[in-house]
């Protein structure tokens, strides 16, 4: 354990502890540029500059290492002068242009410049210009403002491992580009714009609108996927002007996903602000007593059997806790939170859960994956494993199909007769499985959405139980869900009840007419043609599938427009806030359906969101850990049984729309065109 | 005495004397008064009027949208929205003053970095409503190009002691 000095005060540190480093566990600030903590260090902008006793020169602070008996000085005069000297230097090419560059107000190179700067500059020459890089639908470039830190190339190198971008030429002729002219390839390049410390990267959906003072800041949590990574949304007045991720060690890092972080101009598009009634097979709006009424009417007299509902991606725990309370009043058990078709055991937490958290992914050494792509269903997921795989000693197969996932793995096989080969241990892999100290499964929906969901599930237990995956100090079987809304779903009690139909069921029944009405709470994923002449309530916020079919619809609020509890595929209960009202007269979902179980006459017992938490913790306890992995205990699970030869695959066939909300977003559909290719051939009348 | 000087002066009407040769005084002596509005009263060059928005000589509008005016109004009296235009420059598509709430401080100016607000030498802009005092940027560009000689002046006036 190194000691030193640092300003007079003595600290000792862990070993390989940059200056840098230990300077800010002293709380002295050191000004940096190309220093990030999450990305390798590179000492290349200079700002970071200290003297250090016994060294001829001012050395980078982030790139030395405490050493025992250092003595540091970080605020005598000639560090300040080196600051000075290269803040000049910097700002020697760095154009005038705050006014108008979107970092303005929220800017590294601004703070420093204030704080470490010369008023005026010295310098009389042409400043350098360098023409603008195409980088793809989200990051708009202004490379003159460039300061050639190169946080952007390390980033893309290290953590999304999508090498697209580098530099070219040297010294101060140095220009980042794209290799060639390539929209960057990865779901993480809108993180770009957040590493970039000046305004070179920004965000092109952002362009213009907003300044950073005067937006209103919200911590909340993203629904788009399962992963469920902590953001903070920027409204002003009613608009969500942009979304930021928020530091969470254990879930996101601080990285957030495109579809995730660009979706928002979704939530302007194609909403529903009032209710509709559909009258002689045409929607027309009315009001919420309208509404109600004529759902009460239907419902009269209805036996329970013949009620269903599901509920989908996007809707939070509330909500579903509510609807399915007032189900059980009207007697009916069928109600299923799988609207994706996905058959698993809900009866026991550990197998649906992530159960090693998506920080434990570092502790792994070997991780199988079945039946999952986690590039595009949990795009943090992936980078945790890209994270553990720079680290070191990690080996990594696939049962599934051959994708680029960013970090090399082996495909051991296409489909469940590999996982049953592992169990009998007769499979090339199992000696590996078997050598692993942490070893990891990770399965995903392309493994639960076909017929023999149940047995696959079971054979995963059992890979498990065969390797060690359940032990006390270690917990290794996880299921990566790609909907925010599922965990807490199950955890809330949202699946077939005693002689309940599931998903399956409910759609056979009403294509069938054995169930007269079908609520969707939020539900859009489904084969709508398959409720056949039932009657459908459809409470949720976008005018998408679900509200196409619907007859009567109730507008709810979107994830940035309530309080509400979401669930992430950990397991892990995390409280997303009001950011903005909801529009026109779409209310909160849980206060829909307690409005309308009262015009049923089975008037709910909450009246406040209070009243409803508090019934929700009493049903399941988790709700009240909010943030916090509740362990899953162990007990068997799943249906043991035959398996079809079919090979898995993944759900997701276009990751930038997966919901309601990204479907709606003009960004996103920017991003499949340039991204995933076309979603139709283009013809002469195309723009 | 003192009965006696008050008595004589009432008898002889010195004081009326004293005004009426006041008055007839400044009868020979030039007016200070000024027929409004026919005659206006010379105004400094840091007079803050009516609020402007300038352009370059090219037609090209100043206002880049930095939204620093908006964020310097003490009065909250300036709304922004800005957006990129086509040709991928920064513009403002809403530029709104409400004269009612301005106190005529001038932080707006002084913060433009690029003079495109300007608070013009005009106060005679009184309205029957309101409503005509809430000023948008058409009202307030088509400011600009109607005191742009008098502004430019004025700025050029200044601009050594800026």
């Amino acid at each position: 354990m190194p000691k030193l000095t640092i300003d007079g005060i003595e600290i000792e540190v862990e070993p390989g502890t940059s200056i840098l480093q230990a300077c800010e566990q002293l709380g002295i600030e050191i000004p940096r540029f190309c220093y990030h903590e999450r990305l390798s260090v590179p000492a290349n902008c200079r700002m970071c500059l200290v003297e250090m006793e016994r060294a001829p020169k001012p050395v980078a602070s982030c790139a030395m290492p405490c050493g025992d008996g250092m003595v540091v000085r970080t605020n005598s005069e000639t560090v300040l002068k080196a600051r000075k000297g290269v803040m000049e230097f910097l700002l020697i090419n760095h154009p005038l242009d705050c006014p108008i560059c979107d970092q303005g107000g929220e800017c590294d190179l601004q703070d420093q410049a204030m704080a470490y700067g010369f008023d005026r500059g010295r310098y009389g020459e042409n400043k350098r210009a360098v023409e603008d890089k195409y980088m793809g639908p989200v990051i708009k470039t202004i490379m003159t403002r460039c300061i050639h830190c190169t946080r952007c190339i390390r980033f893309i190198n290290e953590v999304a491992g999508v090498p697209d971008v580098g530099a070219v030429y040297r010294g101060e002729h140095m220009e980042i580009t794209t290799f060639v002219e390539k929209a960057i390839g990865s779901e993480l390049s809108g993180n770009l714009a957040d590493v970039c410390p000046v305004g070179a990267l920004t965000h092109k959906p952002y362009a213009f609108t907003a300044r950073p003072w005067e937006l209103r800041k919200t911590e909340t949590v993203d629904v788009l996927d399962a992963v469920g990574s902590n953001i903070r949304v920027d409204a002003r007045g009613p608009e969500v002007m942009r979304v930021l991720p928020r530091v969470n060690d254990d879930i996101n890092e601080e990285w957030l996903s495109d579809k995730s972080r660009y979706s928002y101009d979704g939530l302007k598009r194609q909403r529903l602000d009032r209710p509709y009634i559909r009258q002689n097979g045409k929607l027309v709006p009315a009001s919420w007593t309208e509404a109600f009424t004529a759902i009460a009417a239907r419902l009269k007299g209805l036996s329970g059997n013949r009620i269903a509902a599901i509920s989908g991606d996007l809707v939070d725990v509330e909500a579903q806790f509510a609807l399915k309370e007032l189900l059980s009043r009207l007697g009916s058990t069928s109600l299923d939170c799988r609207q994706d078709g996905a058959r698993f055991d809900t009866s026991v937490r550990a197998g649906y859960l992530f159960n090693s958290g998506i920080a434990g992914i570092e502790k792994a050494d070997v991780i199988l994956l079945v039946g999952t792509n986690p590039r595009w269903e949990g795009t943090l997921v992936n980078a945790r494993i890209r994270k553990r795989y720079l680290a070191g000693g990690v080996t990594i197969a696939s049962i599934g199909e051959q994708r680029d996932l960013t970090y090399p793995y082996s495909v051991i096989g296409s489909g469940p007769e590999t996982l049953q080969q592992l169990v009998d241990g007769s499979h090339a892999f199992s000696e590996t499985l078997r050598a692993a100290k942490n070893p990891m499964v990770i399965v995903g929906m392309g493994a639960f959405q076909r017929p023999d969901g149940l047995a696959v599930q079971a054979a995963a237990r059992l890979v498990g139980e065969v390797y060690g995956m359940f032990r006390d100090d270690w917990s290794g079987f996880n299921v990566l869900h790609t909907a925010a809304a599922r965990v807490g779903g199950i955890e809330a009690g949202f699946v077939p009840g005693e002689g309940g139909r599931d998903i399956h069921g409910i759609l056979d029944g009403a294509s069938k007419g054995e169930i007269d009405f079908v609520y969707l709470l939020g539900a859009d994923e489904i084969d709508t043609a398959k409720l056949g002449n039932a009657f459908v309530v459809y409470q949720g916020h976008h005018g998408d599938a679900g509200a196409h079919r619907a007859d009567v619809i109730l507008p709810g609020a979107a994830y940035t427009e309530k309080n509400a509890v979401y669930v992430n595929t950990e397991g892990r209960p995390q409280l997303a806030r009001l950011a903005v009202f909801p529009p026109g007269e779409a209310r909160e979902d849980w206060k829909i359906v307690r409005a309308l179980s009262e015009v049923l006459g089975t008037t709910l017992p909450f009246d406040t969101h209070g009243q409803l938490r508090q019934r929700l913790m009493a049903a399941n306890p988790i709700f009240g850990a909010v943030g916090e992995m509740t362990p899953a205990s162990w007990a068997p699970f799943g249906a043991q049984g035959p398996m079809d030869t079919a090979p898995f695959v993944t759900p997701i066939t276009n990751f930038y729309m997966t919901d309601p909300i990204s479907r709606a977003s003009v960004t996103m559909a920017n991003c499949t065109e340039a991204l995933v290719g076309p979603a139709q051939e283009r013809t002469g009348t195309h723009g | 005495m003192a009965f006696l000087d008050r008595a004589a002066r009432s008898l002889f009407l010195t004081e009326l004397l004293g005004g009426m040769a006041l008055t007839l005084r400044y009868m020979f002596k030039p007016k200070v008064t000024l027929n409004y509005p026919y005659e206006k009263g010379p105004i400094s060059s840091r007079f803050r009027g009516e609020h402007v928005l300038r352009r370059y000589a090219s037609g090209e509008e100043r206002c880049i949208a930095c939204k620093l005016c908006e964020a310097v109004c003490p009065a909250l009296a300036i709304t922004i929205e800005a957006e990129p235009r086509d040709d991928g420059s920064r513009r403002t598509t809403r530029y709104d003053i409400d004269m009612t709430k301005c106190i005529y401080c001038g932080l707006c100016q002084e913060a433009c970095p690029v003079d495109a607000v300007v608070m013009g030498p005009n106060f005679e802009f009184s309205t029957e409503s309101r409503e005509e005092l809430f000023y948008n940027k058409q009202k307030l560009l088509a400011n600009g190009d109607r005191w742009e000689a008098e502004i430019a002046q004025n700025l050029a006036a200044e601009a050594p002691y800026r």
